[in-house]
């Protein structure tokens, strides 16, 4: 068989951590309209802080910690960009560098550590159930869980006073500023809010490896970004909802797609091509639909007035 | 209510690009006052609207509102006490957010409590703002779940004006409003901020190029150039002023003609 559920299962399961980071980008790109591209250096902080605490016994206690140092990434990202007037690409790009060595040093300047051998969230909560059915599934509905209360707990704060104070920054600034909000107060929140959530996917990543390398993060806000551009294409962009549904959705599809492209046989060698050909194919689908649709258009308008001349020359 | 002191501004102090913006520009605004200001391209006069609304601090000089110096009181805080409205109808608006999201954060201005912040848009609210919408008269209120971008610039620039004294301010700004409207949404536009200025009696300032406008709105004209106030006048003198009266006084008071085209075609169409 082409497609095994164990294929389908990988791919939600890994697209569902994943869609964590494409969450976070939701909020700093669609939402705040601002470029953080510390996202690749933040995702290895949330591993590396999470597999450290997961080896020293606690792996819950990993998540929240993980998040912590994500918010204080993000707070660094953010004061660069609003008190010392860094461009925010810039900004992302400095802390990215930065965060390489803070990283190392959070894993013991050791570029590759494993966590085999100590319980995980993921150990733990299979050890709820013994039946077949749970010890097959368990991850997924663990991840299923965390996910689900993260896009409620989104969706909740976006609907906030302070959530739409952050919208309305990304919409348009001006207009908040004479609004009686500190701009650069919503900008710090809401990348303190976003990286939080990529360190979150960072810390599960690890646990769900058992390994945390340093290079793991690279590329992860393409990645990342087409999960996003995937979701909106598929659902639209102006509301919340459908925004945040669209990005996990996006997330899983985009894991389906590159599994798909595994089983045909892609050597590992040209995976990072066949990834960024992948990106670049879901980033440009909505502009070619709308290329087509215009030829179309043409093509009709073009018949409508040649029915018309011939109507015409009949009449002469 | 509005004091300005002395307020000098110069824009790329140092460079080939040097421009004086305000040099020792002095007014006092009176509680209810209705001030419209005319003046030339260039002479100032948003860059007074800016000086008062915190986008820069003064080079010198003392602003000073309702008793309270806010010389340098940044922009979000005085934002609280200021309704400000552009003359791009684009710019007052989030156009990807819907009316009622857009209302609740001109609203933010008086519910910024400790944990307010964390609650979300009550039903008394939305009631609240769907009252006001009504009154609006554009049938706004049936459409309270709409993004902003649809709306007619008209329409956009109305629920700005109700987004900026939703709350009352203690000034409102008014920076040419209408001038990028047709006439008859202009004219409505006009009609509205007067009846809101008038009813809740709000201190405003509000700039013009048509000299007819600046003559018959409110009960004071200001008159702008180089930076500064030539020319103020208000009561009985006012009221037997016309245009060719004020266009006069401008030359005498600034030492040159008024050359500004806008200003001259206004007052050319009211002839014909």
């Amino acid at each position: 068989m082409f497609i095994t559920p164990a294929i389908i299962q990988t791919a939600l399961e890994v697209g569902l951590i994943y869609s964590l980071v494409a969450l976070s980008l939701y909020l700093s790109f669609s939402i705040l309209n601002l470029c953080d591209l510390s996202t690749d250096g933040c995702y290895t902080l949330g591993c590396a802080v999470g597999a450290i605490t997961t080896m020293a016994g606690h792996p819950i206690l990993a998540i929240p910690l993980a998040m912590i140092a994500g918010v204080c990434s993000g707070f660094i990202t953010a004061f660069l960009q609003t008190r010392l007037n860094v461009e925010s690409i810039l900004a992302g790009i400095i802390v990215n560098t930065g965060l390489y060595t803070i990283n190392l040093f959070v894993m013991g300047l050791s570029s590759n550590i494993s966590i085999f051998g100590v319980d995980t969230v993921f150990s733990l909560f299979k050890g709820i159930s013994d039946s077949p059915f749970w010890t097959e599934w368990h991850k997924l509905i663990l991840l299923f869980i965390i996910v689900l209360i993260s896009c409620l707990s989104m969706a909740f704060f976006l609907g906030t006073r302070l959530g739409l104070s952050i919208r309305a920054t990304g919409d348009n600034e001006a207009m908040v500023k004479s609004s009686s909000i500190n701009t650069a107060g919503t900008i710090t929140v809401g990348l303190c809010v976003a990286n939080s959530f990529t360190a979150l996917a960072g810390c599960l990543i690890g646990q769900y490896n058992k390994s945390c390398d340093i290079n793991l993060g690279t590329g992860m806000v393409t990645i990342a970004l087409a999960s996003l551009v995937i979701g909106e294409t598929i659902f639209g962009r102006y509301s919340v909802k459908k925004g945040i549904v669209g990005v996990v959705c996006g997330s899983c599809l985009y894991r389906f797609i590159v599994a798909m492209a595994l089983r045909l046989n892609v050597p590992t060698e040209a995976f990072k091509l066949v990834s960024a050909i992948i990106i670049a194919v879901a980033i440009a689908a909505p502009r070619c639909k709308e290329y087509f649709l215009l030829q179309k258009a043409k093509t009709e308008a073009k018949k409508a007035h040649e029915a018309e001349n011939k109507a015409l020359g009949r009449a002469k | 209510m509005l004091r300005l002191k002395n307020i000098y501004k110069t824009f790329n102090k140092g460079s080939i690009n040097e421009k004086q913006a305000l040099s020792g520009l002095d007014l006092d605004l009176k509680r209810g006052d209705f001030a419209t200001i005319v003046g030339s391209n260039g002479a100032g006069k948003s860059t007074l609207f800016n000086a008062i609304a915190g986008s820069f601090y003064v080079d010198r000089g003392l602003i000073e509102l309702d008793g309270e110096d806010i010389t340098f009181m940044r922009e979000h805080e005085r934002a609280k006490m200021l309704g400000y409205l552009f003359q791009d109808p684009m710019k007052g608006t989030a156009p990807h957010m819907t009316i009622e999201e857009n209302l609740a954060i001109a609203y933010l201005r008086v519910s910024t409590g400790k944990y307010q912040i964390f609650t979300r848009v009550s039903k008394k609210d939305k009631e609240m703002f769907k009252e006001h919408l009504s009154l609006l008269n554009m049938g706004l209120e049936d459409r309270m779940n709409h993004p902003v971008g649809l709306l007619s610039g008209g329409q956009r620039q109305a629920l700005t004006l109700l987004m900026a004294t939703l709350v009352t301010p203690k000034l409102l700004l008014l920076d040419e409003h209408t001038a990028a409207l047709d006439p008859a949404t202009a004219a409505k536009v006009l009609e509205l901020t007067k009846s809101i200025v008038k009813e809740r009696n709000i201190t405003c300032l509000m700039v013009t190029h048509n000299m007819n406008q600046a003559l018959e709105l409110g009960n004071r004209t200001l008159m702008m150039d180089c930076g500064r106030i030539v020319f103020d006048v208000f009561r009985e003198e006012r009221s037997h002023m016309k245009v060719s009266d004020l266009l006069e006084k401008f030359s005498l008071n600034a030492g040159k003609n008024l050359d500004d085209d806008r200003v001259l075609l206004s007052v050319d169409q009211k002839k014909n």
